[in-house]
């Protein structure tokens, strides 16, 4: 075991180098300088060739991407000019809020989603089959900025159940329960759609091994439906399952950058798109490094829990 | 095609889609030519006019602008937006992942590589990298929506080709002269096509929310020009004020999308083949029971187990196949009795239903008895079906590595056996499976109880199967096919088992098997079945020695015997029949030396003695010759 | 009598598993270098269990996997190139499965244009007027042509690909397993077709099964494949009937036959060993009542034995 996690860890090092190497490229792709853009109306041909010269901007590209990675291997991503603080600070800071709003959507998705698909697998063309599948249908069509906008018009504009929008309320918050009032709308907006991802397939994954011959097997030495379903269908349909989790941890991590949007939620995701629009390169190549290194780190622990499950997988 | 057509004309959801998604393209198509006010004409005096004012179906925007003609508009560029993306997401992503998928090794490698680094951003970030490169604009949006969809398009493509590629049929091409590229194109590719429009969609809906998304962030669309997700971003700052100019384009995005994945969902439904014969569906816990008249209740019958009269039907769509038509077979304790019969005779749905495990839906019970000790076990509450399953009658089934569930330990899979009939501590469950495993001659028991299912051969794994089907010291044990899938010298040691068993507890067996020679050497009886009847029945050497009906006559007559030499076999022309089209009469007739008129006019009985009969006009020999 | 397929030292090793730096984790061998020869207007029937290497040899003869060792000739002329075009002329396949064996997206017609236009380059007269000859030489309606493959039984569809390889005018044909899918009643219907299409052109039969009486039924002579290797090599009739390999033995000892007494020739149940881990000698030596040090220590040869039979043991069955 400790050899497999070890070996799924060192593949992970040239992914993450080629991610470095892409988001780099990328924005080398980015036309116009960035000095000018930091300048604004100051940009002097002076002060644009210093600034130049401050972020190293004069050196040839390789060579740039070398000192980029080097300082960020000492933990130095630089410094947003935007926000005139070092990019590490900023993105930790954000990505721990995202974690929050992300990771609570991401357990209700997949707890929801493996329960709602099983029953309805269970309970092909029945009553709770028609209803669950409708429900998912709804769910993966909605835009979940549209959705979380219809929560705020419902619950907090109509019936100021919850608050609006933010974190935290700006008087007295800041405690648990504050958290929990501001994060309910927001997790659930962004679980609705991922859940019905998550339902979709669980269904297939459960119907497809509902007809395998080793359920016939069950059957005939006589184990309790119950157990069918739950013990031996969901166990060998998690083997299917389980990779998407992966998968679908991208999905809300994608969704969580529109609802920290609508909510003004102050996540990594809000300060990517401002970033963009400001042409903070520093923040944008750090941010996007940060998280998609996290991701990798996520999809190995996927990988073992699938390797955990499934003894045909070789470890 | 048609069929394709007809069957996505029976999914009314699907059709429902169709017919909002018709709708919504064509007006799409007809806005240009719509009287419809400019869509970025700004009137600030008219801002924010609710629905249905004068001149304002849908109201007013924050700028005055008329909301109908811009959510057309937007409708339009946005469906646009989507389809595109879906296209050139799909054909890059298929054409990467056919190639990689047929080539394999060091291609595949290198372009998989790549797609998975693809993947290993969380899909927005590449997107919001992307558009931060190229700049914010549409066509740049719908840019990084494309790429960061082929990945996705790319694996799902290369697993089918990899699939297809091991096919036979494509090295019947290689060996038919076609080079690398004629295959891709001729024998991958039309197999490939449905996947991909399945694949297509199935993610058109999810194209346009994510190019919405862009815009709504405003990455996408520039203003004056509005797509759906720009316009739901401009009327955010006054969804509170005035919610109509929010709610009427993210309704529009809604039904837009929601009826494209209702089309996707009948297109992926009419176009897999599992669905068209309805074999996605799912078995219940016990199979329907549809008789119409209940057969009288009895005490005592003669033998531990019999069948009376069973009937089990398939009802696929509007088609009945008669599987089993009117069985009655019956075996004593410490007896073996052989069913024979070739596929589709129905000898496997006999011995399913007596238990009730035939896959239902499409299977149907609808005629007969089956009982346990006078019993009548069809029909029978399922608490009651389900606590004499493995207990009194068990089963042991043809595939042994199909059959034992692949994540569990053997020793839990045999324990689970005993457990789910009465209360076991676990050592002495423990100590219990141990026991069955030696009883069934398994090496090392003590180490091999917590072996996995695909640790062992082929032969160890039935003998776990038999050991599962002893774990209750049943009454009765069906086994279907058990060696069919395992080499000679194994189904040997599997045969000899079996029987050994047998004569040590006085198990009653029903063998099912398709191999004369296997009956033979292991049963007492044997009932030879053809298109759901039993044609011939009696003491197995009597009916091997000198068998009545033609059929079981020529069937010993055109299987080749070991020892025999060089020779020329005495097949039988023709087909079976089809279950669902059974002629009247005798369903051999047609291929039959010895039929006449009267052989397909009316229904011909089982007779004879209660030990030998025969379902035959003119058979081979009569039966009282025999017994004379 | 002149050689229509002749092998020499013909092998195959696969690697197996992938080290995280560098090449595979290990080999599997799974055909031991073979030496056959099958002459014109033969049927060589080659029988083995599963896991024998049986149809990875079949692939190595018609160029579907490339051989790791030896060389295939084929009427006196060697082919060494791994191009099934180049071998589809002289050497064709049928498959064990009918059904898989035709693409489902094309018409009968189309499957047997390919070998015509593309192997013989025929123009679209002559293909029709050879696959109407050639439909008939199986017994096939030529309405069949515009139909597509589900549309078939079992039987029909393997007629289809008998059909297929016949197009191809090779004049040796390899039939992998070819009624191991059909039932008894048609499998006999096949097997008969296959001896009068030998007659009829001449033919030159390769027959893989794992079915002892259906290759004694339609061998002149029987090779004997065990973990790769031919154990024992002879006459159809006295291979079964008089074994001088004990593996052979075993598997005629094992064939349920009507009228003998069931029974468990081995006591036991021993296995294949290890593909990953094979032993020094002898592949049988533990599971061989006859074994000895030497059977475990080297690998017996296969060697003349009678007029007609070869057998690789170092304690061949006294000749009955």
């Amino acid at each position: 075991m400790g050899g497999y996690i070890l070996k799924r860890l060192l593949l992970a090092i040239p992914v993450i180098f080629g991610i470095t190497v892409i988001v780099f490229l990328i924005m080398a792709m980015i036309p116009g300088d960035p000095a000018t853009a930091i300048l604004g109306s100051y940009a002097t041909p002076d002060n644009v060739a210093k600034i130049n010269r401050d972020l190293g901007l004069d050196k040839p590209l390789v060579t740039r991407y070398f000192i980029w990675l080097w300082n960020m291997l000492h933990g130095d991503f630089g410094t947003s000019f935007s926000l005139n603080r070092p990019v590490i600070d900023e993105v930790l800071e954000r990505f721990n809020n995202t974690l929050i709003l992300a990771g609570t959507s991401f357990v209700m998705c997949t707890v929801l989603g493996i329960i709602a698909g099983s029953i309805s697998a269970a309970r092909q063309y029945g009553f709770a089959d028609k209803a669950i599948t409708f429900v998912v249908l709804l769910g993966i069509s909605i835009p979940s900025f549209f959705l979380g906008m219809m929560m705020i018009l419902f619950f907090a504009v109509d019936l100021r159940w919850l608050p609006v929008s933010g974190m935290y309320a700006i008087y007295g918050g800041g405690d648990l329960p504050d958290l929990i009032r501001h994060l309910t709308m927001p997790a659930l907006a962004l679980a609705v759609v991922a859940t019905g991802v998550v339902a979709r397939l669980s269904r297939s994954a459960m119907l497809e091994v509902l007809r395998q011959d080793f359920i016939r097997t069950a059957r005939a030495k006589g184990v309790g439906e119950g157990r069918v379903i739950w013990g031996h269908a969901l166990r060998a349909a998690m083997v299917s399952i389980i990779p998407v989790l992966g998968i679908q941890a991208g999905f809300v991590l994608s969704g969580a950058v529109y609802i920290e949007i609508v909510f003004q939620w102050p996540g990594i995701g809000r300060m990517l798109v401002d970033a963009i629009l400001q042409r903070d390169i520093l923040l944008v190549q750090g941010g996007v490094v940060f998280v998609a290194a996290c991701y990798v780190i996520f999809n190995i622990i996927v990988d073992v829990a699938q390797s955990l499950l499934d003894p045909r997988i070789k470890t | 095609m048609s069929a394709f057509f007809k069957l996505l004309a029976r999914n009314r959801m699907a059709l429902g889609g169709l017919v909002v998604m018709g709708l919504v393209v064509v007006l799409a198509l007809i806005t240009p030519l719509l009287p419809l006010i400019d869509p970025d004409v700004t009137n600030t005096a008219d801002r924010f006019q609710p629905p249905f004012s004068p001149g304002h179906l849908l109201g007013t925007d924050q700028l005055g602008r008329d909301l109908l003609s811009r959510l057309l508009w937007g409708t339009r560029l946005s469906l646009a937006v989507g389809f595109a993306a879906a296209l050139f997401a799909a054909v890059a992503g298929a054409a990467v992942g056919i190639i990689a998928g047929f080539y394999g090794g060091r291609t595949d490698n290198v372009i998989m590589r790549g797609v998975d680094m693809l993947m290993a951003f969380p899909y927005i970030l590449l997107a919001l990298a992307i558009v931060a490169a190229l700049g914010p604009g549409l066509v740049n949006a719908l840019i990084a929506v494309s790429v960061v969809n082929i990945p996705f398009f790319a694996r799902n493509i290369r697993g089918i080709t990899v699939g297809l590629a091991h096919k036979e049929f494509v090295d019947a091409a290689k060996l038919a002269g076609m080079s690398n590229r004629r295959i891709i194109l001729s024998e991958i590719l039309p197999n490939v096509i449905p996947v991909i429009v399945i694949a297509m969609s199935t993610t058109i809906g999810w194209m346009i929310l994510e190019t919405a998304g862009l815009s709504f962030l405003g990455l996408g669309s520039q203003p004056p020009q509005a797509d759906l997700g720009s316009m739901l971003g401009e009327a955010r700052s006054a969804l509170i004020t005035n919610p109509h100019t929010s709610v009427i384009p993210g309704i529009m995005i809604l039904i837009i999308v929601m009826s494209i994945n209702l089309l996707g969902d009948g297109v992926r439904d009419a176009l897999d083949p599992r669905l068209k014969s309805g074999a996605l569906s799912r078995p219940m816990a016990a199979t329907r029971v549809d008789r119409k008249d209940k057969p009288a209740a009895r005490t005592q019958t003669e033998g531990l187990l019999s069948l009376e009269n069973l009937h089990t039907q398939f009802h696929v769509k509007n088609r009945v196949y008669k599987a089993v038509s009117g069985v009655s077979l019956s075996v004593k304790p410490g007896e073996c009795l052989g069913v024979i019969g070739e596929s589709g005779s129905g000898k496997s749905v006999t011995a399913l239903s007596i238990m009730g495990l035939v896959a239902s839906p499409p299977g149907v019970i609808t005629g007969g008895a089956a009982r346990l000790e006078g019993r009548d076990m069809i029909g029978a509450p399922y608490p009651e079906l389900r606590s004499l399953r493995g207990r009194r009658v068990a089963y042991i089934f043809q595939d042994p590595l199909a059959t034992l569930h692949p994540l569990y330990k053997v020793g839990d899979q045999l324990i689970e056996a005993i457990s789910c009939h009465r209360a076991i501590s676990k050592s002495d469950g423990r100590a219990k499976a141990i026991d069955l495993l030696r009883s069934v001659r398994i090496p090392n028991a003590e180490e091999r109880i917590d072996s996995y299912p695909h640790e062992m051969s082929g032969g160890m794994r039935q003998r776990v199967g038999i050991a599962m089907a002893l774990a209750n010291d049943p009454d009765v044990i069906i086994a279907d096919e058990p060696t069919t899938a395992l080499d000679v010298t194994v189904q040997a040691q599997i045969l000899s088992l079996l029987n050994d068993l047998r004569r040590e507890r006085g198990l009653a067996i029903i063998f099912i098997t398709h191999d004369f020679g296997v009956v033979a050497q292991l049963c007492d009886r044997v009932a030879v079945m053809y298109a759901g009847r039993i044609v011939e029945t009696g003491p197995t050497m009597a009916v091997l020695d000198a068998p009545a009906h033609p059929y079981t006559a020529r069937l010993i007559a055109c299987v080749p015997e070991l020892g025999a030499g060089k020779r020329k076999l005495e097949a039988i022309p023709g087909l079976p029949p089809s279950v669902d089209e059974l002629p009247m009469g005798c369903a051999f007739a047609p291929r039959c030396l010895r039929a006449q008129e009267a052989c397909q006019q009316g229904e011909i009985a089982l007779a004879g003695e209660d030990t030998r009969a025969v379902r035959c006009l003119f058979p081979e020999t009569t039966l009282a010759e025999e017994t004379a | 009598m002149s050689i229509a397929l002749q092998v020499t030292d013909l092998s195959k090793t696969f690697p197996v598993g992938k080290k995280l730096f560098g090449g595979a984790k290990g080999a599997v061998k799974a055909v031991h270098p073979i030496t056959l020869s099958v002459n014109t207007g033969e049927t060589l029937g080659i029988v083995g269990e599963s896991g024998c290497g049986k149809s990875t040899l079949a692939r190595m003869l018609v160029g579907l996997i490339p051989a790791t060792t030896g060389q295939i000739e084929i009427e006196g002329a060697a082919l060494n190139t791994a191009d099934p075009a180049d071998f589809g002329k002289r050497i064709q396949y049928v498959f064990q499965d009918p059904i898989s064996s035709l693409n489902p997206r094309k018409t009968i017609r189309q499957i047997m244009d390919a070998p015509l236009k593309l192997l013989h380059k025929m123009d679209r007269p002559a293909r029709e007027k050879r696959i109407l000859e050639i439909f008939d030489s199986v017994n096939l309606r030529a309405d069949f042509l515009d139909r597509y493959p589900h549309e078939f039984s079992g039987g029909q569809a393997q007629r289809i690909g008998i059909a297929r390889a016949l197009a191809a005018q090779a004049r040796i044909l390899i039939l992998d397993e070819p009624v191991s899918a059909l039932d008894v009643s048609v499998q006999a219907q096949v097997l008969n077709l296959l001896a009068d299409l030998k007659h009829e052109f001449g033919l030159t039969y390769l027959f893989i099964s794992h079915d002892l009486a259906v290759v004694e039924a339609v061998s002149d002579r029987i090779a004997v494949l065990y973990f790769g290797s031919v154990v024992e090599e002879g006459r159809a009739e006295e291979i079964f009937a008089n074994p001088r390999h004990p593996y052979t033995k075993l598997l005629a000892e094992s064939a349920p036959v009507v009228g003998r007494a069931l029974g468990d020739p081995e006591q036991g149940q021993a296995e294949l060993p290890n593909p990953l881990n094979p032993p020094p000698g002898c592949a049988f030596a533990n599971r061989c009542p006859y074994a000895s040090g030497q059977c475990r220590k080297t690998v017996p040869v296969l060697e003349q034995i009678g007029p007609d039979q070869r057998v690789a043991c170092y304690h061949p069955l006294p000749s009955a």
